[in-house]
């Protein structure tokens, strides 16, 4: 099992979720992020007060799969979110211990689809 | 700490409301007197009696509103402030200027109109109408023929309460809530209530060496300008604030507070004519151009010094525009005013972006910035663009030909701000000697409006 951690551009949200619907992935939990990577944030002007690297506003998406999934996800993500822009953003792949789904308190792999 | 401040408050309840009583006994007889001083010269000479002044409905209704409407600007200016303040301080900043409505309501019909409007005394107006007594329902002619009296009182009394609101943006995010409530009521006292006499009061010395100040760019906006600036140096700069701005939290609050100023601004300055008449008309029409040249102009320098309009800019502007025309707006043209409220931008962007800096003064929300610099703009402007074509009752300025009116607005706006500066200084080191002025510095961090209101503006999570 990996949870899957994507940082991506707010305005790709849309079309990261359409790829993953595509490829029958259904399951994710969506996160409002600040951050910036090497764009370096924005300038904002307040009053002539300049506030320069403010943090960019970013979609945080966690998704956890088994192993089989995982290669699909990736694709599914960078195909939504891909501009070839600076602030694309980034997937992170970790390993999973355990997962319990709630209602039927199931374990490990059958919990996670 | 508290129970003194409780025990303060209580005392200066029970006082006042012991002068109300002692004075009830009075007004039974002042109708009495008021009928017989009628109708005695009716009876001998009808002829030669002039006419008792007599409330105009046109007027009093277009007052009435007028009042309204200049109430508006208080909780209008709490979402300009409030809009401009961190997430964590946007309730202290309207818990401010809601209290100070209340408590300035109060101090205004307990003893603060007699103060600033009695007749008769160069420096204040003393105690003959304290708790309203022989304030009543006919016209005062000295003041406003067609009105009745308790309008033009309830009128200043809106007047009385925005004037410490403005104070509040430059303190902003760090004042303690006692030492605050305190401060005010002694500000409203000893500062407001004698510049208010000198400049509008009967005997007012200010008032009867000619100095023109419609709406109040003196009284209220140098005044509340220039105590500003000395209470954002005297309470240092918030923490944090040396080596990274404090950002607005909300600005679509401030432009909302924005308009609500812009609109209860007609109410100010159109209603100080005090009469449904071509004067208010004017000034109607004034405040609105300045408004309009002044926010399209600092967009404009925006534009060139900061690559972008902003928003928050063209709202600054337009405030700035309507604080410059408020001592001008019943002797100036639309076209002056177009002069007026495009020179307050450049003015005041000079001050906000440049001066503070450079000076490092922590005037949060840039109340000296925006309203003595715009109030005093306004003030020399009056000297220069007023015309005796526009109101008779007025005077021409430099640019029509009489500049002794400009260093009468000169003399006005210096003796403004050096009795405001100096009384606001003992004010302020006399409530930081007994209860310390500033917040501690975890209650800084937290928030004022937890700390000081236990209270949050936003839940991050239901």
């Amino acid at each position: 099992m990996k949870l899957i951690i994507a940082i991506i551009k707010p305005d790709r949200l849309e079309a990261v979720k359409e790829e993953l619907y595509k490829a029958d992935i259904n399951l994710m939990t969506v996160n409002e992020v600040l951050g910036h990577g090497r764009q370096m944030g924005v300038t904002e002007v307040y009053r002539g007060a300049r506030e320069m690297g403010n943090l960019l506003r970013k979609i945080r998406l966690e998704i956890a799969v088994n192993e089989h999934f995982v290669e699909k996800t990736i694709n599914s993500i960078i195909k939504g979110a891909q501009t070839g822009e600076v602030g694309d953003g980034k997937i992170f792949v970790l390993d999973l211990a355990e997962c319990i789904r709630i209602r039927t308190e199931e374990r490990g792999g059958p919990a996670i689809g | 700490m508290k129970k003194i401040v409780l025990v303060l408050f209580l005392f200066f309840f029970v006082v006042t409301t012991g002068f109300v009583i002692a004075e009830e006994a009075k007004p039974a007889l002042a109708p009495a007197q008021a009928t017989e001083a009628q109708s005695v010269p009716s009876a001998q000479a009808p002829v030669a009696a002039p006419a008792p002044p007599k409330a105009d409905t046109g007027d009093t209704a277009w007052m009435l509103i007028a009042t309204a409407l200049v109430m508006l600007m208080t909780p209008g200016l709490a979402f300009f402030y409030g809009g401009m303040v961190g997430r964590k301080n946007v309730l202290t900043i309207l818990m401010q200027c809601f209290i100070l409505l209340a408590i300035i309501s109060i101090q205004w019909v307990l003893y603060g109109y007699s103060l600033a409007f009695g007749p008769g005394k160069g420096f204040w107006g003393g105690f003959d109408w304290i708790g309203l007594t022989g304030v009543g329902l006919e016209p005062f002619k000295d003041y406003s023929a067609t009105i009745p009296h308790q309008l033009f009182m309830a009128y200043q009394m809106m007047f009385a309460v925005i004037t410490p609101a403005l104070i509040i943006g430059a303190f902003a995010e760090r004042m303690k809530f006692s030492a605050f409530v305190i401060i005010m009521i002694l500000w409203a006292t000893f500062v407001y209530d004698p510049v208010c006499h000198w400049v509008w009061g009967v005997g007012g010395w200010l008032r009867d060496m000619g100095a023109l100040d419609y709406a109040g760019g003196t009284v209220v906006h140098i005044n509340a300008g220039i105590a500003a600036l000395l209470t954002a140096i005297l309470i240092r700069r918030r923490k944090g604030s040396d080596h990274k701005a404090i950002l607005p939290h909300n600005l679509p609050f401030t432009v909302l507070g924005t308009a609500l100023l812009w609109f209860g601004w007609f109410g100010f300055n159109a209603g100080s004519a005090l009469a449904a008449n071509g004067l208010a008309v004017n000034a109607f029409v004034v405040t609105n151009t300045a408004a309009a040249a002044a926010g399209l102009t600092w967009a404009i320098i925006d534009w060139i010094f900061n690559d972008k309009p902003t928003m928050l800019g063209t709202a600054t502007g337009a405030v700035a525009g309507l604080v410059a025309i408020t001592p001008a707006a019943g002797f100036v043209s639309a076209l002056s005013a177009i002069a007026i409220g495009a020179c307050v931008s450049i003015f005041c962007f000079i001050a906000v972006a440049w001066i503070k800096p450079k000076f490092g003064y922590d005037d949060a929300l840039d109340v000296f910035g925006v309203h003595c610099i715009g109030g005093i703009w306004g003030a020399l402007a009056t000297g220069l663009f007023a015309s005796k074509a526009i109101n008779p009752d007025g005077a021409n300025g430099l640019f029509f030909g009489n500049p002794k009116q400009f260093l009468i607005q000169l003399l006005a706006v210096l003796v403004t701000v050096a009795y405001s500066l100096v009384v606001t200084y003992i004010i302020y080191k006399l409530v930081d000697l007994i209860i310390k002025v500033r917040v501690p510095e975890r209650d800084e961090n937290l928030g004022l409006d937890l700390t000081q209101h236990h209270e949050n503006a936003y839940t991050v999570m239901e």
